[in-house]
């Protein structure tokens, strides 16, 4: 097993005990665990948040409803023009009111990594720690004008603080804060979802926090709009703005096109295509992104 | 011999708990409400769309038919229904359905918090019952879309039906 597959084994150990002891709260009598409605957990970010693939929605990791406490795991795998990207990520989501997440990044750099002088296939790594909450709504019950609204904070640790420094990052770690407001238009089979982030990350915090152009939060947009052709399939698109703070290498907004089918109430499959932009000095990183995601 | 069954109905129906409006033989009596379009809950579709999406009457009644069946014997909620008054319950329910759905019905039954008060009903529940309509609805041929459309008529009623 890689040590990337190993530490994430670690971590959902614990999580997994965590999940174990929690049941004998208060809510003891009335806990139930799953039935929640297919898809309705969404998938996993690459930040380890439900959501979509590549922004949170205000949703809660697992498959149980308020009364109970529920687990969502992935594992996806994107190869673009010159990079490979892994992330596995694990979240617990308790009463569906918090999410507690980690995710492991890897980029291997391929034959870019050689051209910046890391040495070819140079792998960089990164841990993220998400909390969630939601605050308020629901996406599919409620008034249609009321969505489901949650807030969260993700920690990141770059696991290559050289790297960061070389490119003229500023720092290897640091923290995103985000809302996002989520809500399935049953009249229309559409779901919409709307994030806000706080953040100083370069290509995720993959290169690092803040930069030699700005060592600044800056305030960015991040989206999915999806259409439900069936209980168990969604299509859709994301968008998510992103921050420009390296002077050698700009950094673009990112793109996508999904489709996500639940297997049964426990696997959801998503394929999208992607468009990450200039990444690293590299431009035109566009490529195939596919997520295999269990929720209990 | 009718004059007997009458006799006995009439025994064991107290006074104050008169049989409600539109009521059909073989239910059971219901404390006394107003009965009016508005305790279904919700305005009905414009137009004569969804009744046809829905296969008219005749299609709702076969929904219904499968829905409160799948009810009734759901390995999770079966309990909840058991002990109700399935005649009843085939009965509002298809008055609040076709109403809803504009294809030419009036709803006689009982507004949504008194229908389903201390009953405990959790959120896994509701979910339950929205899978056994979307199964039973998918039986009909209704479209996923048209199945949403109705869907989004019955979801603001949550917080009226879910307790806590
Ligand atoms: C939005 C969702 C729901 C709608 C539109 C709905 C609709 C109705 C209607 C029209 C009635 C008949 C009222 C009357 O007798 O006057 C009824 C009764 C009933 N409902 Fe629901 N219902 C919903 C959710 C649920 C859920 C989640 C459960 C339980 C899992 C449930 C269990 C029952 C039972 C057991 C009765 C019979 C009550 C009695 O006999 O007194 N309902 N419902």
């Amino acid at each position: 097993m890689p040590a990337f597959m190993r530490r994430t084994t670690q971590i959902a150990t614990i999580l997994g005990a965590t999940v174990a002891l929690l049941p004998a709260s208060a809510h003891a009598q009335d806990m139930r665990h799953g039935g929640k409605l297919v898809l309705t957990n969404g998938i996993s970010t690459i930040e380890g948040a439900s959501g979509g693939g590549l922004t949170p929605w205000a949703t809660i990791a697992g498959n149980s409803t308020k009364d109970g406490i529920g687990v969502q795991a992935s594992a996806t795998v994107a190869e673009v023009e010159d990079y490979d990207f892994r992330s596995a990520s694990i979240a617990i989501g308790i009463f569906d009111r918090v999410e507690v997440s980690y995710a492991r990044q890897m980029l291997d750099t391929n034959w870019v990594g050689g051209a910046l002088g890391l040495g070819n296939d140079y792998k960089l790594d990164q841990d993220v720690f998400g909390l969630k909450v939601k605050l308020f709504g629901d996406m599919v019950y409620g008034p249609s004008a009321l969505p489901a609204v949650a807030i969260g904070a993700q920690h990141k640790k770059n696991l290559d603080g050289a790297v960061v420094r070389a490119v003229g990052g500023r720092h290897a770690e640091g923290t995103d804060f985000y809302a996002s407001a989520t809500k399935l238009f049953l009249s229309h089979s559409v779901l919409a979802s709307v994030t806000g982030r706080l953040t100083k990350a370069n290509q995720n915090g993959l290169l690092g926090f803040g930069g030699d152009k700005s060592d600044a939060y800056d305030f960015h947009l991040e989206g999915t709009l999806a259409y439900q052709i069936s209980r168990k399939f969604a299509v859709g698109g994301e968008y998510r703005s992103k921050p420009d703070k390296l002077g050698i290498a700009r950094e673009d907004d990112w793109y996508d096109l999904f489709a996500a089918y639940a297997l049964n109430r426990n696997l959801t499959a998503t394929l999208a295509y992607a468009d990450l932009g200039s990444v690293a000095t590299v431009p035109e990183q566009r490529g195939v992104l596919f997520q295999l995601q269990a929720g209990f | 011999m009718f004059s007997i069954a009458l006799l006995m109905a009439l025994q064991t129906v107290p006074a104050d708990a008169a049989p409600a409006p539109h009521a059909m033989p073989g239910e059971e009596p219901v404390a006394a409400y107003a009965p009016s379009n508005a305790n279904a809950g919700a305005r009905a579709f414009a137009g004569d769309g969804m009744a046809k999406a829905f296969g008219g009457q005749a299609g709702i009644r076969r929904i219904v038919d499968t829905f409160v069946n799948r009810n009734f014997a759901d390995p999770v909620i079966g309990e909840i229904f058991a002990n109700h008054d399935q005649v009843r319950l085939r009965r509002t329910i298809f008055e609040q359905f076709c109403f809803i759905l504009n294809a030419g019905c009036d709803y006689s039954g009982r507004d949504m918090r008194n229908a389903h008060k201390d009953m405990g009903v959790q959120q896994a529940d509701m979910n339950r019952i929205v899978e056994n309509l979307q199964f039973a609805m998918a039986a009909e041929g209704v479209s996923f879309a048209a199945q949403n459309r109705f869907l989004s008529k019955l979801a603001p009623m949550r917080g009226q039906v879910v307790e806590r």
